[in-house]
């Protein structure tokens, strides 16, 4: 018997569909067939992915909730657990910006509350098109809108990010979230029902018809058509998700959850499915009792509506009043819409009549697995800096402090409240934003990181390289770094050389959770980031949290006074395949990216660390883009004091010596720059004298003195003035 | 001291401002839902920031209808000692208890760093700690600061000794390059005539520690604490 397939599969294959007949033993309705696309979308099912993300390491001794619930966990000693994750919007941020982005925010938090915790900090990583294509400004200037006017609204802090720009991104923006937040290591909130005949209960905002069918959307790539998405794009309001953190958390006071989870995508269909599916038990929802705003809505459109600010709870059947009367004060719905069953199955009702009555289990326990084929990066040439234009040091530095990778963001973050909460200890600018924790002297030390031109080139070494630069960043204010999330933005899974980079990003990252112990606790993926046949590059973003055991132990990365010593630590090899120099000041973006040591890298940063801690250095920064003379500019200006340099022998040529990009490296301020070289080389670790701290310029060099006025209107000047021309027009 | 922090819902920083409170007091402050019948007796009624009611009809225009606002104006008619921060201000501007309104920043963006601020005036309780012509470095955190008063109005706070902040240059300028928001005349923060109601866009609460970046407000809770002990 040959199988009739309806016109529209929503986004399944036919052997998916095959598949949902087999498990059906019939033909799927409507409803129901919506079900079995969302739950099986990319974006939900992870169907490309889960393969390969099930390779990285995922426990540890703190780890108290790996990936699989909403967010990670993570114990920080004396009762507590910081709560994290990151998650991609990348989509709707490319189709309406604001709200885009806003949504985004607005999930994340969700995930991370939801569990218990009260967030206290956000942070963002940005990838734009080339700064010269004609939707670049529309999209930054929306999107760091949208985060800025969700986060400030909810007060949470923003507290970090990052922002790229490149070509690569012109038809597909990345916009990824994170959030951090606190609990009680024994009050830990899971999805997992429990308990049959207990209610399931509806909390939040009312249900529209706004976003349906996003996880699918999310789960194709785009083309000319992108602009008639948006009705797939969900509509935040703050305000609402503020009211509905105050009463979640006010209820979880109490005894009354049992089991709860957001409505993040694929709404009340991926909720209630994954909490009765992880329960093993069955779910029956009478579809008339959701809250809706909007008239005549189908079973369909409920089970798929995105519509933000809700979540799904079981209570305790006695508890029921308690609940209502916290969501009351708040002013937001809370509605017991169903029960647990015993039956295994997820029944629907709509006006009296069963739309949907699907087993549970299958829908997760069945969904597709797929090991696509995929095609090793091929090696790029390793450069030799001999065959890379020497500039004077003066024109290259100024030129690189300027660019848009490197140019200050101050543009951005001071449109986000960084300091709501009164906790924000380093400020957006440094190294990684230091979070003290509330009547504590302890604090957290929060960065997200990935260099995409580094994952091009070599996936293995660019995967690693997003693993180790948070590891680096978080040690460079003195934090001890204890775990990551992963947001793995990448182009179309089913063209093989998209899966290797994939594959090899995993295998880089793996092998760097694994040599630091700094494992993974959540992460999310985003696939088919591509535009009519044309993928971004590689964006494995890493969000890193350290903890930091004493607030007054830290460092930053300004000069802090003259006549200090400016030492560097880790070995300057004058890396320039795949630097910002090679494609900034020399025009091209090939070669190898610097290679990792995992060892050096441990060996250096657990030794920088011991130096913050040990307050024997006065500032310190690591280094990363543009290599050693841009790490000495933006420390000279985030402490507004210049440097006289005085460079050592170098092996290499000048200009690979200023601005390679070799890995492991740290610069340090102390007042005793004997005393510290000694230390360092007795642990074996290579480290040189550069120069002192003191004056208003950078002197030393050959050519004039670098005045820090003019590096700091290089460096301030770019992103203002590219954002005002878009308001002249 | 007994201090009463009024909480509307989208109030964000009463925690900010009840920990500047108790380290400059050592007494925490009461958290009073808008919804609670009666507003407790206080020595000083807060007004804190965020985005009460979402600020979706004009920044603190429907916090300042809610029924406890009746008996904040009652108070502070009375004479207790009222500070309205940020979106407290935007409140008590649209409860009538101070003149004037905040516009939306003239950038058109929200603005969240540090600010220079001039001490106009140092005979209140709020700024006695302070000398006129302090310059303090305080942090805003808003999109809707931007101060407006007819000219008439501006006159008569200028006249009356009611201009308690003004924003400036680091270097104590009041001059449109220190002008953060587009306010009228750098007008920060104005008292009502008894001098007994305070408004600020900046945020002083944010300002009391020095691992925080700065410590320009804490004279202002140490002359409250001091005054109301």
């Amino acid at each position: 018997m040959t199988t009739t397939y309806p016109n529209d599969l929503m986004g399944l294959s036919r052997e998916e569909y095959d598949r949902v007949l087999a498990i059906m033993g019939r033909e799927p309705s409507h409803t129901e067939l919506g079900i079995f696309s969302v739950m099986w979308s990319e974006h939900c099912s992870y169907k490309s992915s889960k393969k390969w993300l099930k390779t990285l390491p995922t426990t540890g001794p703190r780890v108290i909730c790996g990936p699989g619930e909403n967010a990670g966990v993570v114990d920080i000693g004396e009762g507590q657990a910081v709560i994290f994750k990151m998650e991609s919007h990348n989509h709707p941020s490319y189709i309406e910006p604001y709200q885009g982005a806003a949504t985004g925010v607005g999930g994340i938090l969700r995930d991370v509350f939801t569990m218990g915790a009260r967030p206290i900090a956000n942070l963002n990583a940005l990838r734009f098109g080339d700064p010269s294509h004609p939707k670049t400004r529309h999209l930054v200037a929306g999107v760091v809108a949208g985060i800025g006017g969700y986060g400030n609204c909810v007060g949470v802090p923003t507290v970090g990010g990052e922002t790229n720009f490149h070509a690569s991104y012109n038809g597909n923006c990345l916009v990824n979230a994170m959030t951090v937040g606190i609990a009680r290591a024994d009050r830990i909130f899971y999805s997992a029902a429990a308990g049959p005949g207990n209610p399931v209960v509806y909390v939040g905002a009312k249900t529209g018809r706004d976003g349906i069918h996003g996880a699918t959307m999310a789960s194709a790539e785009f083309n000319e058509d992108a602009e008639e998405k948006r009705p797939t794009v969900q509509v935040g309001d703050p305000f609402t998700e503020k009211l509905l953190i105050e009463a979640c958390l006010e209820l979880m006071e109490t005894d009354a959850i049992v089991a709860i989870q957001d409505m993040g995508a694929a709404g009340l269909t991926s909720s209630s499915v994954e909490m009765a599916g992880k329960g093993n038990l069955g779910i029956e929802l009478n579809l008339d009792l959701v809250p809706m705003r909007e008239e005549a809505m189908s079973a369909y459109e409920i089970m798929l509506s995105e519509s933000q600010e809700r979540m799904l709870m079981v209570l305790k059947p006695d508890r029921q009043e308690l609940a209502q009367r916290i969501f009351d004060k708040y002013e937001l719905d809370c509605v017991t819409i169903g029960t647990l069953t015993t039956t295994g199955r997820l029944v629907l009702k709509r006006n009296g009549k069963v739309e949907a009555d699907m087993p549970v289990q299958p829908i997760s326990e069945q969904a597709p697995q797929y090991d696509r084929p995929h095609m090793a990066t091929p090696r790029k040439p390793q450069i030799d800096a001999k065959d890379v234009k020497a500039v004077d040091a003066a024109t290259a530095l100024t030129k690189l402090m300027g660019c848009p990778d490197l140019a200050s963001r101050r543009w951005i973050w001071e449109q986000y409240d960084y300091l709501v909460r009164g906790h924000t200890v380093q400020r957006p600018g440094g190294d990684a934003a230091v979070v003290r924790l509330p009547d504590s002297q302890k604090g957290l030390a929060l960065v997200v990181d990935c260099t995409p031109r580094y994952c091009v080139a070599d996936p293995e070494m660019g995967g690693m390289q997003a693993v180790v630069e948070t590891w680096r960043n978080i040690t460079a204010v003195g934090g001890l770094p204890i775990a990551i999330t992963d947001n793995m933005n990448f182009g179309n899974p089913e063209r093989p050389e998209i899966m290797g980079q994939f594959v090899g990003c995993i295998d880089g990252m793996r092998r760097a959770c694994e040599a630091l112990d700094y494992p993974v606790v959540s992460g999310n993926v985003s696939l088919y980031n591509e535009t009519n046949g044309q993928a971004i590059l590689p964006a494995p973003v890493i969000g890193g949290v350290g903890l930091i055991a004493d607030i007054d132990r830290t460092a930053s990365i300004g000069f802090k006074a003259a006549g200090e010593d400016i030492i560097v630590i880790g070995e300057t090899l004058g890396h320039l395949g795949a630097s910002l120099y090679l494609r900034e000041i020399a025009g091209s973006e090939d070669g190898a990216p610097p290679a990792i040591d995992l060892a050096a890298e441990r060996h250096n940063g657990d030794l920088v660390r011991r130096l913050i801690t040990e307050g024997k250095v006065t500032a310190c920064h690591d280094l990363s883009d543009g290599g050693l003379l841009v790490g000495l500019a933006e420390m000279a200006l985030a402490g507004n004091l210049g440097a006289m340099l005085s460079l050592p022998n170098m092996l290499v040529p000048m200009h690979a010596f200023l601005f390679g990009e070799d890995q492991g490296r740290y610069i340090v301020t102390t007042t005793d720059g004997a005393h510290l070289l000694q230390t360092i080389r007795g642990e074996g670790i290579a480290a040189m004298k550069v120069g002192t701290t003191g004056g208003p310029a950078l002197t030393g060099l050959p050519g004039a003195p670098i005045s820090l006025a003019s590096l700091r209107q290089a460096h301030e000047r770019w992103l203002p003035q590219f954002m005002s021309a878009a308001d002249a027009a | 001291m007994k201090a009463a922090v009024i909480v509307f819902p989208g109030s964000n920083r009463e925690h900010d401002v009840v920990d500047a409170l108790n380290r400059a007091s050592g007494s925490k402050p009461q958290l009073v839902w808008h919804g609670e019948g009666t507003l407790p007796k206080a020595d000083l009624i807060v007004l804190p920031g965020g985005f009460s009611y979402g600020d979706y009809l004009r920044t603190g225009a429907i916090a300042a209808h809610s029924p406890i606002m009746r008996e904040v104006k009652a108070r502070a008619d009375k004479g207790t000692p009222v500070i309205g921060i940020c979106n407290g201000f935007q409140v008590l501007c649209e409860s009538g208890l101070l003149p004037g309104v905040l516009l939306r920043n003239a950038a058109l963006k929200f603005i969240c760093r540090n600010v220079d601020l001039k001490v106009e005036n140092s005979d209140s309780l709020f700024t006695r700690r302070y000398n006129p012509g302090d310059v303090l470095s305080v942090p805003v955190a808003h999109g809707d600061g931007n101060y407006f008063a007819d000219n008439e109005t501006l006159d008569r706070l200028e006249g009356e000794g009611r201009v308690a902040f003004r924003y400036c240059t680091a270097e104590g300028a009041v001059t449109a390059e220190g002008n953060a928001n587009g306010s009228a005349r750098n007008i920060a923060g104005i008292f009502n005539a008894r001098k007994n109601v305070l408004g600020m866009m900046p945020h002083p609460e944010n300002a009391t520690d020095p691992r925080l970046g700065s410590t320009s407000g804490k004279p202002l809770f140490d002359a409250i604490a001091e005054a109301l002990a």
